[in-house]
């Protein structure tokens, strides 16, 4: 099995944002892996390898759009396991999804993997629309927000556990699918591929790499792209005009006891 | 002429709550762009909310009603809402950010080879708009430069849209070649709750991780329930099991936006704030002064909740019933 991993690398949510006129101030950003594309890339690696075995049984090709720093994050998962990696020269921080998207989905055709599997949305830009893009570019199934996933035992499909309004929703997706993944998708027993033991209890969260993996990254390929190599060279359909902080709340006050929090809620606040 | 095409949701007869405020944004866009505004319901048996959606305003209400179409899939949908979309000469098709809402429009966006905004807050002008970003942490103001646009709504920064004026004309139109491209709903695991719904509850209270475990958030309950309030919880309380997964508030959870949200043992990690930080009036307890939640409560109450939610579920049954 062949998957397609996208990856974005994005500032770090625990870092502070700054603001620079009215654009994002970005000169001291530490950029991490996207979480839910690291959550990808640790999905890809489970549904390709006997666990108990501790070998791989498919392909993981990793994907990033970005500047030549990007490379990095890529490392890093290549340092967790995944085999190759494709970097494709972008400015991050004026892409949008469709431009994204079709660039995946031009190096679908080129890779033909059996899966592409990317994160539900990018945690800086928060759009949520690149894995629908590409699924709508190429006609194929989709299941997004996925919280489990397994393979059939012929490998040729998958039922996703997707995470909807009023709960789980199980649908079926022949292969090839694209497949953006959710929060839980990392619990210890989401992810079954009919190889490993079914009894196999992963540890939650996206894997560490090692100080092997870390190694054997240096020496794993990492190819550089641009979208006109790919034929899609296309230019931004959604513009950012400008990025503001919003508006601060006012401060609020402590309450000593309960009498004195349900005193204001009904007489101050009027909300009950 | 050139039309806002509203997608509803429904669930047997009536229309789903959360799409109303799709519609008022559809009616905002509509007079933005000179436009008329259509809705558009789909479905086996999406007739039967039709002459609901008909009371709401628009110029015309279209209906695809096929048994086909039984259960949601976005490989069925999306050539159908695209078609409609061409059909009536859509150039903004729209729908509220709901799970489906995010699941099927980029995927019309794509058959419309247009752009598309996500979790729209404000309308700025006919293809401008302002959008969080950074788990709301920052708004931005954009611009989709295609003449055919698509967005999503964020439910909870347009009003819903209420009853006017007189029924307008319902039309059905044909569902067509429907492929599933090998596709299939399988089931869906309900979560049951005779509570309001999370995203439209004029209440709502959240439990996180410092609730311990799952029986605990019994007590949440009872206070949910002297409030006629909707559960919620953090992502921690939500992955250790003590709630569905459909409860959770958050940047990447459901964003609610009620009149008071009561936050009990969550720290206020900004991914939770990102979904709750706009209501009215919020309330933290948690024993932790120093806890993050505080710096967006209105009203902070550090303490045990063992001690403070049983307390507060009393004190507000007394109220209610000095109120009867
Ligand atoms: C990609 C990504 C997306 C995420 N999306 C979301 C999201 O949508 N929603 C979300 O909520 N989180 C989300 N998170 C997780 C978020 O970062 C936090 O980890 C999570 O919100 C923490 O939950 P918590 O506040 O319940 O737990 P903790 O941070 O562990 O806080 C528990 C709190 O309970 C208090 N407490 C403990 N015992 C008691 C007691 N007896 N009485 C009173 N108080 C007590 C403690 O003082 C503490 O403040 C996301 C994270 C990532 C990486
Ligand atoms: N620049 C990028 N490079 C690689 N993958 C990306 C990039 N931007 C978005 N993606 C992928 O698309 C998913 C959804 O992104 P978005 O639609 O921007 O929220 C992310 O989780 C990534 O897997």
């Amino acid at each position: 099995m062949k998957i397609l991993v996208t990856l974005k690398r994005v500032p770090d949510p625990e870092q502070k944002i700054k603001f620079k006129g009215e654009a994002l101030d970005l000169s001291s950003a530490n950029y991490v892996v996207n979480p839910f594309d690291e959550y990808a890339v640790e999905t890809a690696l489970r549904l390709t390898e006997k666990a108990d075995a501790a070998a791989r049984i498919g392909e993981v090709v990793v994907v990033s759009i970005g500047p030549k720093e990007a490379a990095q994050q890529l490392r890093s998962a290549l340092a967790m396991g995944a085999d190759r990696a494709i970097l494709v020269a972008g400015d991050d921080a004026s892409l949008d999804s469709e431009q994204v998207a079709r660039i995946v989905a031009k190096l679908c055709e080129q890779e033909k993997p059996d899966l592409v599997l990317m994160g539900k949305q990018a945690v800086d830009g928060d759009s949520n629309q690149a894995g629908q893009l590409v699924a709508g570019y190429l006609g194929l199934p989709q299941a997004c927000f996925a919280s489990s996933l397994e393979l059939s035992a012929d490998g040729k499909t998958l039922t996703v556990g997707r995470e909807v309004d009023g709960g789980v929703e199980l649908k079926r997706v022949p292969l090839p699918a694209v497949v953006t993944v959710d929060l839980r998708i990392i619990q210890p027993k989401a992810v079954r591929n009919r190889v490993t033991s079914p009894e196999h209890a992963y540890q939650e969260g996206p894997r560490y790499a090692s100080l092997k993996g870390i190694m054997a990254a240096k020496k794993k390929e990492l190819r550089e792209v641009t979208p006109g190599d790919l034929g899609a060279a296309t230019a931004a359909r959604v513009k950012i005009v400008k990025i503001v902080a919003p508006a601060a709340r006012k401060a609020g006050v402590k309450v000593e006891t309960v009498q004195e929090l349900v005193k204001k809620l009904h007489e101050e606040a009027k909300v009950i | 002429m050139a039309t806002v095409l509203v997608l509803c949701e429904s669930k047997g007869s009536a229309l789903r709550g959360a799409s109303l405020p799709a519609v008022s944004f559809g009616r905002e866009m509509a007079k933005a762009r000179g436009a008329e505004l259509a809705l558009l319901l789909v479905g086996a048996g999406a007739s039967a909310a039709a002459g609901d959606a008909a009371k709401l305003g628009a110029q015309r209400v279209i209906v695809v009603d096929d048994p086909r179409l039984g259960a949601y899939l976005a490989e069925t949908w999306a050539p159908i809402v695209a078609r409609v979309a061409r059909e009536q000469g859509a150039d903004v098709v729209a729908a509220t950010a709901t799970n489906l809402g995010k699941d099927l429009l980029p995927r019309v966006a794509a058959l419309l080879d247009c752009g598309m905004a996500s979790e729209v807050m404000a309308i700025l002008g006919p293809s401008r708009f302002r959008r969080p970003m950074l788990a709301g942490n920052a708004l931005a103001e954009i611009e989709v430069t295609t003449p055919t646009l698509v967005a999503t709504v964020r439910q909870t920064e347009f009003p819903p849209a209420q009853p006017q004026g007189t029924p307008c004309e319902i039309v059905r139109v044909e569902a067509g070649a429907v492929s599933d491209l090998g596709a299939a709903f399988v089931a869906l695991q309900e979560t049951k709750s005779e509570r309001p719904e999370l995203t439209e509850a004029r209440i709502v209270v959240s439990g996180g991780r410092g609730m311990r475990n799952g029986e605990n958030f019994g007590f949440i309950e009872k206070l949910c329930d002297v409030l006629g309030a909707a559960m919620g919880a953090s992502r921690a309380a939500c992955d250790a099991g003590f709630v569905p997964n459909d409860l959770q508030v958050g940047q990447t959870g459901k964003v609610v936006a009620p009149d008071l949200y009561i936050a009990v043992a969550i720290s206020g990690a900004i991914q939770h704030l990102a979904g709750m930080k706009s209501s009215k009036v919020i309330v933290a307890v948690n024993k932790d002064a120093e806890a993050p939640i505080f710096q967006v409560a209105d009203y902070g109450l550090v303490a045990q909740w063992e001690k403070a939610i049983p307390e507060l579920t009393e004190e507000i049954q007394k109220l209610k019933s000095a109120q009867s």
